[in-house]
């Protein structure tokens, strides 16, 4: 089939498609289900990660994003004849690392050349865990109870990368010729590949972030999708509940957690579509078009290349001992679903609530934590760190103290929210600082009893009804009275002082 | 050999050129230029070399000499002269395979073995010519044209490393470097009347050698003895951390055995040896087992079964690995382009242009064997024959501790014979391939002559890391030769 | 490259298999050449079917001579290849990079 005649269909497919969808689906939550006129999504996400390695898989060039074209090459990188790979200890640990945060087990494992042409891989085949992968059988919990099975992770070699110059825009068709850089060959990548649990795109996005939030937590990735440190393909198909799987399209080019919500979207719709209108699936590989919101055919599986996989000669087993595994097992830091919970826990909060899953990705949640060790209170620090510390990162500047300091005033009603907002902001903007000596130099004094009792004394007497219900016991009667004092002291007053200055009133009356 | 006529005064053996060096009895320089003076002599009848690098060996010998002047030790092989088989990486100095895909290629690096032929103290005097690729047996299969044998050039000298071979044998080099993948360095050394031998796989890095089947390939010397051969394996041989291959151990320990002789020695007759070898070479195999018996060791039958299924596991795994090594020369990053409209065309029109027949005749082997849907009835089968010969040998270093074999099936053979019928060129390996299956080490050792007066090889065989053995039984083999 | 007849003396391997193994490894052959490669190895396949008679089950594959493992070295920096060095050896280049003709035809 060409490609214009698929185009075609999809285009078709689409329009109806996404008509009844948007009365029909519902995206809001992870927990909740995605259906089509019946059908279901069957999802699996294939994510390639670049590990945070000094040097590449193989060979001992850096392993650095953005350096000039062709600076970090050495005769393995460039597939130079009689070069011959080494493995990276480091990027065997960090596959570990992560495989064992995905509850995987680690395994003996061997390497495989998976032989095909492409300018900008440089020995025509991309070394590649096949058949023996270092982690298998593993999952990851989303938020919302669902758990996705990880069917393996394995180690492979990065490809270089093509520009392609001339002809209109970059495109591959068209152009007048390409440039290769081999700096990205051999960057150490592991694939996570995960069985098809996933059934909406709000999970597929959940998926991805949580797995992005993993990687980082244990130091195996920075995962930036937008570098190219993460890279997300999706295996779409869609059936009937209950029925046989159907036949799966694989979705490359899907370079945000939005657009992977997007693309398997479009997809499964463009699939029912088709399948309403009595066509079938055809396997193959398909390129989302981040402009006009759609998947394209980038090429069918039938005229497939034959790889020709056989174990590669140059490296030998990887069987890491019993020892060595739980090392990196015991050393595997706190995960960020559990981080979520313990701030959760600290905070009063529910873990998935919004603070909660902000500074936990930021990894600010240890900070948080030192605020409260600090004598500080968790509440208020996580809403101060969520608000206040975004460019902050997981090691932010100003002393935990200094923060705990803030809090314990505002706890204390020596600050109303007001205030302390203000004193924090000069206390991020200087790394640092006493909230007290500079509440004092703004004059966030707290207000005179004198100046307190006689706004007290003008609320009694511009709210009698108000007053005679307090006074007959109607504790609420009082909300009005408080709010009074709070107005005419445009918010100053500490709300409890108000309080305690009624019942002494009546008390003594 | 060669009818220099002067030799006396001018040892040829690399042990003697080292010990005169060494010991400031003979300059390097001098004898570089003994040497290159053969090579003027006779290099146009033979052809052994892609290259000689005159320039650069005499500034190296000029080195040696320097540091010998200064009480410096340049090492064990101090000047002496060797050549080294262009499919080893040498840093600005072209590396060909002999192949026009690679032509005008300058490596950035230098292969491990070079590098350590400099620690020694060598003096490299050329590249010499193979079969592209090293794949053949008789060394016509050079984009450069035929090497010819030093004892009658109309005949070849073994392939792939005969140039290598006939460099030491027309005494152009003191000593040589081959690659042995299924016989590369036994068959020519046997053909050309010289000393080769394929080490333990793992016991010589690979690193810089251009791969053909990477589990296969081993680097091993070429000599005019045995004992000049244990100098050089000793110095190139030990672990190199950019092998994953390499063994973790030090060098060879050879030299020092080398006398002890082979009395209570278990010397294997291989009683269902494959056929083939011609009557003067069996005659000859029969002699060297009576000799060591004479010597006193115990001449015992064993049996190796799958020996004969070598040559169909050889001829499938060999080109399988070739196939995707040989990919990379795509014409996108060094050597051989041609252009075409787009990259896929280029491809094509490069390598098409650019291989030549035998590799591509491996490469499309190769590619069939592992390809979709014959992958298990021939690769997967392959490696278990594989296994299997691997287990006979096992069983057989049982009873025995060295096995005897001829190391070609005949003596060097006219230059055509074989070119048109690629399955009897495939047959020169029949004896020495299985060593390669295995890992295990072999060599080949002259032992007297055949037809028309041409030099017999008798190919030793041990298992693994036993190299010191199978250089005894060759020295006792090496004392013994029928005059 | 189907409409060529073919006297082949074994039929291990038919004329459109070597035409697709050429392509994979990106060779292109005459009629002539397909003739006589596909004789070529059809007469190597027969004898290489001496192994078919063996029976190799539970039989491990082999494939490496030496059985060590866990090979690695430590994730430290070395020093890099000169780029200029290396794109002058290149058959072509431009503004750092290696340039080859339009990337069209490897899809399929």
């Amino acid at each position: 089939m060409s490609e214009t005649a698929s185009e075609t269909v999809s285009e078709t497919a689409s329009e109806t498609a996404s008509e009844t969808a948007s009365e029909t689906v519902s995206t809001e939550n992870a927990a909740e289900t995605w259906t089509l006129r019946g059908y279901e999504m069957v999802v699996g996400l294939e994510v390639h990660v670049e590990l945070a390695t000094r040097t590449k898989l193989f060979s001992a060039s850096p392993n650095r994003f953005g350096d000039e074209p062709n600076t970090n090459i050495d005769p393995v990188t460039l597939g130079l004849p009689g070069a011959l790979p080494v493995l990276n200890r480091q990027a065997v640990e960090l596959a570990m690392r992560l495989g064992l945060a995905l509850d995987c087990v680690v395994q003996r494992s061997t390497f495989a050349r998976k032989n095909y042409f492409y300018p900008d891989m440089p020995k025509a085949y991309q070394i590649s865990q096949y058949d023996e992968p270092i982690c298998i059988d593993g999952w990851l919990d989303l938020p919302g109870s669902i758990r996705v099975g990880i069917e393996r992770a394995h180690l492979e070699e990065d490809t270089g990368k093509s520009t392609h110059v001339g002809g209109t825009g970059g495109r591959i068709h068209g152009s007048d010729f390409s440039l290769i850089d081999f700096n990205r060959a051999g960057v150490p990548l592991v694939e996570i590949v995960s069985r098809p649990d996933i059934r909406t795109p709000d999970q597929a996005k959940a998926y991805v972030s949580e797995l992005r939030a993993i990687l980082v937590a244990v130091g195996a990735s920075d995962a930036k999708m937008e570098e190219g440190s993460m890279r997300v393909d999706a295996n779409v198909s869609v059936r009937l509940p209950g029925a046989e799987f159907g036949t799966r399209c694989e979705i490359k080019n899907v370079n945000s957690v939005r657009s992977v919500g997007r693309a398997i979207e479009y997809e499964a719709q463009r699939q029912v579509g088709m399948l309403e209108a009595g066509e079938s699936i055809r396997q193959e590989t398909r390129h989302w078009n981040e402009n006009d919101g759609r998947t394209h055919t980038l090429r069918s599986k039938e005229d497939a290349d034959d790889y020709r996989y056989f174990q590669e000669p140059d490296l030998v087993v990887v069987d890491p001992d019993p020892e060595w595994i739980e090392r990196v097992r015991a050393a595997l830091p706190v995960l960020p679903a559990a981080r979520r919970v313990r701030l959760a826990a600290l905070t009063g909060q529910t873990a998935d609530a919004e603070a909660i899953l902000v500074v936990t990705d930021r990894g600010q949640d240890a900070y948080v934590l030192a605020v409260a060790e600090a004598g500080g209170d968790a509440g208020r620090a996580l809403v101060h760190v969520k608000e206040a510390f975004a460019e902050q990162g997981d090691r932010p500047a100003v002393p935990a103290a200094d923060l705990a300091k803030l809090t314990r005033l505002e706890i204390d009603g020596k600050l109303t929210a007001t205030q302390a907002k203000q004193v924090l902001a000069e206390i991020v903007a200087n790394g640092g600082g006493d909230a007290d000596a500079i509440a004092s130099t703004k004059g966030f004094e707290v207000m005179d009893t004198s100046e307190l009792e006689s706004m007290v004394d003008d609320a009694i007497t511009a709210q009698p009804d108000a007053w005679a219900k307090f006074r007959a016991g109607e504790a609420k009667a009082a909300g009005a009275l408080v709010g009074a004092v709070m107005k005419a002291s445009n918010g100053q007053a500490d709300g409890k002082a108000v309080t305690a200055l009624l019942e002494t009133r009546r008390d003594s009356s | 050999m060669s009818s220099n006529s002067d030799r006396p005064e001018f040892p040829t053996s690399a042990a003697d050129i080292a010990w005169n060096v060494r010991n400031n009895v003979t300059s390097a320089a001098d004898v570089l230029e003994r040497h290159l003076a053969a090579i003027d002599e006779r290099e146009g009848d033979i052809h052994a070399f892609n290259i000689v690098l005159v320039d650069e060996a005499r500034a190296r010998a000029a080195e040696i000499d320097e540091a010998v002047a200064v009480g410096r030790d340049p090492g064990p092989l101090a000047g002496v002269p060797i050549a080294l088989k262009d499919n080893m990486c040498t840093r600005g100095i072209p590396t060909t395979c002999s192949s026009k895909i690679l032509e005008g290629w300058r490596p950035p690096y230098d292969a491990t073995v070079v590098t350590r032929l400099h620690e020694a103290g060598a003096v490299v005097v050329g590249k010499t010519n193979l079969d592209e690729f090293a794949m053949g047996s008789s060394t016509e299969n050079s984009a450069f044209g035929p090497t010819l044998n030093p004892h009658d050039t109309s005949r070849v000298p073994g392939g792939s490393s005969g140039g290598s071979a006939a460099a030491v044998a027309a005494g152009f080099a003191a000593a040589s470097l081959g690659s042995d993948t299924g016989g590369s360095i036994r068959q020519p050394a046997a053909l050309c009347g010289v000393v080769g031998v394929k080490p333990t796989y793992g016991a010589v890095s690979r690193y810089g050698l251009v791969a053909f089947a990477s589990s296969l390939d081993q680097i091993g010397p070429f000599t005019n003895d045995v004992a000049d051969a244990a100098l050089v394996l000793e110095a190139i041989s030990g672990h190199d951390q950019m092998d994953s291959t390499s063994i973790r151990q030090g060098p060879l320990d050879i030299s020092r055995q080398l006398d002890m002789g082979v009395a209570g020695l278990r010397v294997g007759r291989i009683s269902d040896l494959p056929e083939g070898a011609s009557p003067d070479v069996a005659a000859r195999l029969d002699e060297a087992f009576d000799a060591l018996r004479d010597a006193g060791a115990e001449i015992v039958d064993v049996e190796v079964p799958a020996f004969s299924y070598g040559l169909t596991a050889y001829y499938l795994i060999a080109p399988a690995e070739a196939s995707s090594n040989l990919a990379r020369y795509d014409g996108v990053r060094f050597g051989h382009r041609v252009e075409a409209p787009d990259t896929n065309a280029m491809y094509m029109a490069t390598r098409t242009d650019g291989f030549g027949a035998e590799v591509k005749r491996r490469i499309m082997l190769g590619t069939y064997a592992l390809s979709a849907g014959y992958y298990d009835a021939y690769y997967g089968r392959a490696l278990k024959v594989r296994r299997r010969i691997a287990v006979d040998f096992a069983a057989a270093y049982e009873r025995a501790d060295v096995l005897l074999t001829p190391a070609s099936p005949t003596v060097a053979f006219t230059l055509g014979d074989k070119t048109s019928d690629p399955m009897s060129m495939y047959l020169c390996d029949t004896y020495t391939i299985p060593s390669n299956l295995t890992g295990d080490p072999g060599m080949s050792v002259p032992f007297g002559t055949g037809d028309e007066g041409l030099p017999v090889g008798v190919q030793i065989l041990a298992p693994a890391l036993e190299e010191s053995r199978m250089f005894r039984t060759a020295a006792e083999l090496e004392r013994r030769v029928p005059q | 490259m189907g409409a060529v007849a073919l006297v082949v003396v074994s039929d291990r391997i038919t004329p459109e298999a070597v035409a697709k193994v050429a392509k994979l490894a990106r060779l292109s052959l005459s009629d002539d050449e397909l003739e006589q490669a596909t004789h070529q190895l059809s007469d190597m396949l027969d004898h290489f079917a001496d192994i078919d008679a063996l029976d190799l089950d539970g039989v491990e594959p082999m494939t490496h001579p030496t059985p060590i493992a866990n090979v690695m070295r430590e994730d430290v920096e070395m020093d890099c290849l000169d780029r200029d060095e290396v794109l002058a050896a290149a058959p072509a280049a431009e503004d750092g990079r290696f340039r080859v003709p339009p990337v069209v035809g490897l899809e399929d």
